[in-house]
């Protein structure tokens, strides 16, 4: 059964990070970068909107490092001290393991995502948002942050060194980012034809998390989220796999 | 139950275990001995699931370790080399999280933490956080975590690397305590551990075994097997010698150097390593030779260890 063994990982997880002063740390340099971008690089204030979009678009700039740094340590770590061998060799499914550990650190960065609310009061206060583009753009952030995390989770499983693993899903990840890169498509769209651009931004974190910052809800958004989430995780499950074969 | 059949282990080119079978039965503790790199660790992650073999199978109470992993490891208690823990929980909070992961909750989970926290004598460090234990309480807590689900078969690798005399005793007679009515597989390259606890070792070497019996079978192919150690007082050493020569049931007979003033040890080799004691005793009567000491060595294991495992 999927479900045997789940919560108990998850739970140990959690308690694992609020134990560590890293988690901390985190937090603030996440909220704190948060609010950098959104206020300064953003220059949220000039801008006149009551609403959110200009906070969520450094979203995908600030996971591209903040994912991975909470990622990094999820099998590296495991492997490294040892424990590996424990939580392998209990009588639970490899991917309920893979998939536990993964939710718990996804938690971890959802509830730092929460902490963030101060934002939702102060557009309130400068005017009268719209409060549905805001709920879906929380939600398309935090299935974007557990693309990014599934990632992570995937290159920690890769190498005992978190630092390897560190830009190892670091650059992944900023190719997709950058595949819907308006300058990427154009240059592409010089050489091949148009199918071939729109196909690689179709494989972009920014085209499908830019509508909905803006408030388009297409469900086909949140299910590439999800799917990207799922397919990373099992292909994770698979390297896990072979890796003790080797 | 333990039965391993050919079971083999390659590393890119380094052949860690090599077609190595054995079983072992409930009530049997079979000792695993072996030189650093032998296999012993590599052997144990395959019968764990957590490693796959090359090539062989095994079976755990009668799940192999190919088709059935989740069963087999429901049957087995491991406790790996470097006895690892979550450093940044508390004992008590860890044995928890095991019994949990293994399927207990309630009351059943806090009785079965509190059992195996009494059995390993754990009370004292309960709330206290992994990181700050000292070696021996890790050790313990490791292996705590492997009885939580009272599993029918134990396999502990280097159960007593690391700790002092007195933990070793403790952790010696635990095991013991729990051999009646389970299998369990320890490997050690400690020999004294074999007479110890085991009721039955393994020898070896390079991935090979070489060496199989109990601990008296494996003594018996020792040189010294039966030999027999003398000491007298104020005696001719060339004579003795030459005199102990003669005898048709002795095979050899050496000077062994002794620095107390006046007295000559002899060591005196049976013919095909029998018992002599009773002959020599009666011929030592019959010549009127005293001596001070009079000892029947049963071998040494580790000249069988040496022996075994450095023949290529
Ligand atoms: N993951 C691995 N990759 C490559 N070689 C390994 C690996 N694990 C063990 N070995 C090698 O296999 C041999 C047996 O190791 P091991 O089973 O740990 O020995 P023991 O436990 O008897 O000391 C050693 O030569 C070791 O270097
Ligand atoms: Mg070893």
């Amino acid at each position: 059964m999927f479900i045997k063994g789940f919560f108990p990982i998850l739970n140990r997880e959690l308690l694992a990070y609020f134990r560590s002063p890293v988690a901390y740390v985190f937090i603030i340099i996440f909220l704190t970068a948060n609010a950098g971008c959104t206020f300064m690089l953003g220059n949220f204030y000039d801008s006149q909107q009551a609403s959110l979009e200009i906070f969520f678009l450094f979203h995908p700039w600030l996971y591209l490092f903040l994912v991975p740094a909470v990622g990094m340590r999820l099998w590296a770590e495991e492997r490294r001290s040892g424990t590996a061998e424990l939580l392998l060799t209990f009588p639970v499914r490899l991917t309920t393991t893979v998939f536990a550990k993964f939710s718990a650190a996804w938690l971890f960065i959802g509830i730092s995502l929460l902490l963030t609310f101060p934002m939702i009061w102060t557009v309130h206060y400068l005017g009268d948002p719209d409060n549905g583009p805001i709920i879906t753009g929380y939600l398309g952030s935090f299935l974007m942050a557990g693309s990014y995390l599934a990632i992570a989770s995937l290159t920690s499983a890769l190498t005992k060194n978190q630092v390897i693993s560190f830009i190892l899903s670091v650059i992944i990840c900023l190719m997709l980012v950058l595949s819907g890169w308006g300058v990427l498509s154009e240059t592409l769209n010089t050489v091949f034809p148009v199918w071939i651009s729109d196909l690689v931004g179709q494989f972009s974190f920014t085209t499908h998390f830019d509508a909905i910052r803006r408030g388009v809800v297409d469900i086909r958004d949140f299910i590439y989220f999800i799917s990207i989430i799922v397919i990373v995780l099992m292909l994770n499950v698979v390297i896990l796999e072979s890796h003790k074969a080797s | 139950m333990i039965r391993v059949n050919s079971l083999s282990k390659n590393f890119n080119n380094l052949l860690a275990v090599d077609q190595v079978s054995f079983e072992v039965q409930q009530g049997e503790i079979l000792g695993f001995l072996g030189p650093n790199g032998a296999g012993k660790t590599t052997t144990m992650k395959m019968l764990t699931c957590f490693i796959p073999p090359s090539s062989g199978t095994a079976e755990i109470c009668g799940f192999s370790i190919l088709n059935d992993p989740l069963q087999v490891r429901t049957q087995i208690g491991y406790l790996p080399e470097s006895a690892p823990s979550y450093d940044e929980m508390l004992v008590g909070e860890f044995l928890r999280f095991v019994a949990e992961v293994r399927g207990y909750s309630g009351i059943e989970m806090k009785r079965r933490v509190g059992m195996v926290i009494e059995k390993t004598s754990l009370r004292e460090v309960e709330n206290q956080m992994i990181d700050t234990l000292s070696k021996g309480y890790r050790q313990r807590t490791c292996l705590a975590q492997a009885l939580i689900h009272d599993p029918p078969v134990l396999i502990l690798d280097e159960p007593t690397d690391g700790l002092d005399p007195n933990q070793k005793h403790e952790v010696r007679s635990l095991i013991k305590d729990m051999s009646e009515e389970r299998t369990i597989l320890i490997s050690t390259h400690i020999l004294e551990e074999v007479d110890a606890v085991c009721t039955r070792a393994m020898i070896i070497a390079n991935g090979h075994v070489v060496g199989y019996g109990t601990s008296d079978e494996l003594l018996s192919q020792s040189l010294y097997r039966n030999s027999i150690t003398l000491c007298l007082r104020n005696a001719d050493p060339r004579k003795l010698l030459d005199e102990f020569n003669q005898l048709d049931f002795v095979y050899s007979v050496e000077n062994v150097p002794d620095s107390r003033e006046g007295m000559v040890t002899m060591r005196l080799f049976p013919k095909n390593k029998e018992t002599i004691s009773c002959q020599l005793e009666q011929y030592l009567c019959t010549k009127n030779i005293t001596f001070e000491h009079f000892s029947v060595d049963r071998g040494r294991l580790d000249e069988v260890f040496r022996e075994l495992t450095t023949v290529s």
